[in-house]
């Protein structure tokens, strides 16, 4: 009995010695990518046998988490501003990871395909058209049969990236929108009901007829939900889908900072935007070890190569080939003590 | 001799523990509310008094107000609790006065105990499929009245309504089990008192049971009143998140409890999070307010029914 016990205790004290031995690199941020990131987390633990920890708390919590060094590497859906990086204290790298569009779902009678100019989605969501059948909606979808109900506008009562990619878009397409409400996670509505997360959003126009509400596209796909097609900077009229949103990203800064939405891609999806994770430049801070620091920059390595085979079937548009080099290029800047780190 | 001391150390030990224990939790609750004033700091600087006149809450233009929040949370309370006062009231007398023993009795009330006992996300949930259609239907129906056409009444279903309804629901178990039980209390000899000079069992609940049980009662109702300001994860699927001010009680809006669990993960450090802050201030002053004036009117009553 006594030696079973020692045994039993042998075996646990082993099991502990292995699991602290294993690394374990934390994140937190961003709550859009988490589907995917726990997806490709999965597999990379099965390959490799590296634990990665990531907790969806929002972008801004990323941010704030990555600043406090306190993760390893933050999530966000939004780059971080000039103000951000200099509270940040020393440099960062952004590092894309996928494309996500905004569709926008709606629930009408016999669910037609229905298409949407920048103008329009403006002015449904200042309030300013208020009944499908309006003259200006007829004028762009000849043929459709449109009932004369009112439009339901629909859209996030809590602060997200997803909101952010769309008033993003909305104050770069109208100028009234930009002066009157702005762009942000959050932003001061003046039409319409809010429902809180992409679900609650979902659930609001598939209950609601006549209901019009932007969304993730994994989630009105998903719902089984007809999206709009949206015109875009070419007067091309783009059905939300993987090519479309990957071809939005086709042309990256150097720093892949940018919003992408209202892309000049003639082919493109206006309403899409990247993903970033952001590590520090050198890392070599708050007594890391090489090892460990080796280790975050091979994940995210395989985060923007053989992980973004996971992208397509969880419905993320994974990068093109132009931005994974941009990506690439970016990560090999990522040092220890000023020795790269990128094998 | 040495027992004795040591059982009187023990006492002393245990009685030490115990007041440890609720003056920690005396001591936490004031901490809260100082961390909450700590961080509500900015905003009081920013705005003032007009935090909690003004109707503009803008993200974008680091403007805010708490009015549409404080209206919202009010009016869904107030009839949240009209709604409910007729059937809590129903259900108190059933089971406090008509029949306070029997299987059906023990039945209906141990269901309505459980009612209190079930997560508020599913009747948030099951008001947002069953209940908000119908009453998508009922403002179809009200648009097309004539006179009613200019009312600003919309078909979304979800609203002040909608959400009032819900946290009616929500609240019975609490109002009238407080009653039931003060129900129960009314002296046997009042009663018996008044059936002997030939009053009907009517008279006997209108005149004797009603105005002695009439402190906790209200209590009751206090007590609801109270959970139904705090209700956030049912009234936020089913209000509409407008940071409006009602037009109607079938509008949009939003209340205190919804808008900070709305917008707390992602609001900017700052002001924006800090007016946040100053909402959960106010409600915590509210249920504060909301409790005292309970008390006031449950000692005042009682001085009242000692001297009739």
């Amino acid at each position: 009995m006594k030696k079973m016990f020692t045994t039993a205790l042998a075996t646990i004290a082993l099991a502990a010695a292995t699991t602290f031995a294993q690394t374990e690199i934390l994140g937190a941020g961003a709550t859009f990518p988490y589907p995917l990131y726990s997806k490709m987390f999965s597999s990379y633990n099965q390959l490799t046998k590296v634990k990665v920890n990531y907790q969806s708390i929002g972008s801004g919590g990323g941010v704030q988490q990555i600043t406090a060094k306190t993760v390893d590497f933050g999530g966000t859906d939004a780059f971080l501003s000039e103000k951000e990086e200099t509270a940040m204290g020393a440099k960062s790298v952004h590092i894309p990871t996928c494309i996500g569009s905004v569709v926008l779902a709606y629930n009408l009678p016999g669910n037609p395909v229905i298409k949407l100019t920048p103008a329009l989605i403006a002015d449904m969501y200042l309030g300013k058209i208020t009944k499908w059948n309006d003259s200006k909606i007829v004028a762009v979808n000849k043929g459709v049969k449109l009932p004369p109900i009112n439009i339901i506008v629909v859209r996030r009562s809590d602060g997200s990236g997803t909101t952010s990619i769309f008033t993003d878009y909305l104050a770069k397409v109208s100028p009234e929108w930009k002066t009157k409400v702005g762009a942000g996670k959050s932003v001061d509505w003046p039409a319409g009901i809010g429902a809180k997360g992409n679900e609650g959003v979902a659930g609001n126009i598939k209950n609601m007829p006549g209901a019009i509400g932007y969304t993730e596209f994994a989630y009105a796909k998903r719902n089984n939900m007809p999206a709009a097609l949206v015109q875009n900077k070419s007067g091309k009229f783009i059905a939300p889908n993987m090519k479309s949103t990957s071809l939005a990203a086709k042309a990256l800064p150097a720093n892949t900072k940018i919003n992408l939405t209202n892309t000049d891609a003639p082919d493109g999806y206006p309403i899409s935007g990247l993903t970033w994770v952001v590590i520090y430049q050198d890392q070599n801070y708050g007594g890391r070890n090489q090892a460990k620091a080796a280790e975050v920059v091979k994940l995210i390595k395989w985060m923007i190569t053989d992980g973004q085979k996971y992208a397509a079937p969880l419905d993320y548009s994974p990068l093109p080939k132009a931005a994974q080099t941009i990506a690439l290029k970016n990560l090999s800047t990522v040092t220890f003590g000023g020795k790269p780190l990128m094998k | 001799m040495t027992t004795v001391k040591t059982f009187n150390q023990r006492d002393q030990l245990f009685k030490n523990t115990i007041m440890l224990n609720a003056i920690g939790i005396v001591v936490l609750l004031a901490v809260i509310f100082g961390t909450i004033v700590y961080s509500s700091k900015d905003s009081i600087a920013a705005f003032g008094l007009g935090f909690i006149t003004s109707k503009t809450w803008d993200p974008i233009g680091m403007t805010f107000g708490a009015l549409p929040f404080i209206a919202g949370t009010l009016i869904t309370s107030i009839l949240a609790l009209l709604i409910s006062l007729p059937f809590s009231l129903a259900i108190a007398l059933l089971l406090g006065e008509y029949s306070p023993k029997g299987k059906i009795t023990g039945f209906v009330r141990s269901m309505i105990e459980l009612m209190a006992g079930v997560p508020s996300v599913i009747f948030g949930f099951w008001g947002l499929y069953y209940l908000v259609p119908k009453i998508r239907d009922l403002e179809m129906w009200l648009m097309q009245i004539p006179f009613l056409e200019n009312a600003g009444i919309l078909p979304y279903g979800v609203g002040i309504l909608a959400a009032s309804l819900i946290l009616a629901v929500m609240i019975i178990p609490y109002s009238s089990s407080v009653a039931r039980e003060v129900i129960t209390m009314v002296p046997r000899a009042l009663k018996e008192a008044a059936y002997s000079l030939g009053s009907t069992r009517f008279e006997v609940i209108s005149k004797i049971v009603l105005p002695y049980a009439r402190s906790g009662i209200i209590a009751g109702v206090l007590l609801s009143f109270g959970r139904a300001i705090g209700e956030t994860m049912a009234v936020t699927m089913l209000i509409g998140n407008a940071n409006e001010l009602p037009q109607n009680i079938f509008a949009p809006a939003n209340t205190m409890a919804s808008v900070i669990a709305n917008e707390f993960a992602e609001a900017q450090a700052g002001v924006h999070m800090s007016s946040l802050f100053e909402i959960g201030l106010l409600l915590f002053l509210i249920s504060v307010v909301v409790n005292l004036i309970g008390r006031v009117v449950i000692h005042s009553m009682n001085k009242q029914g000692g001297q009739s």
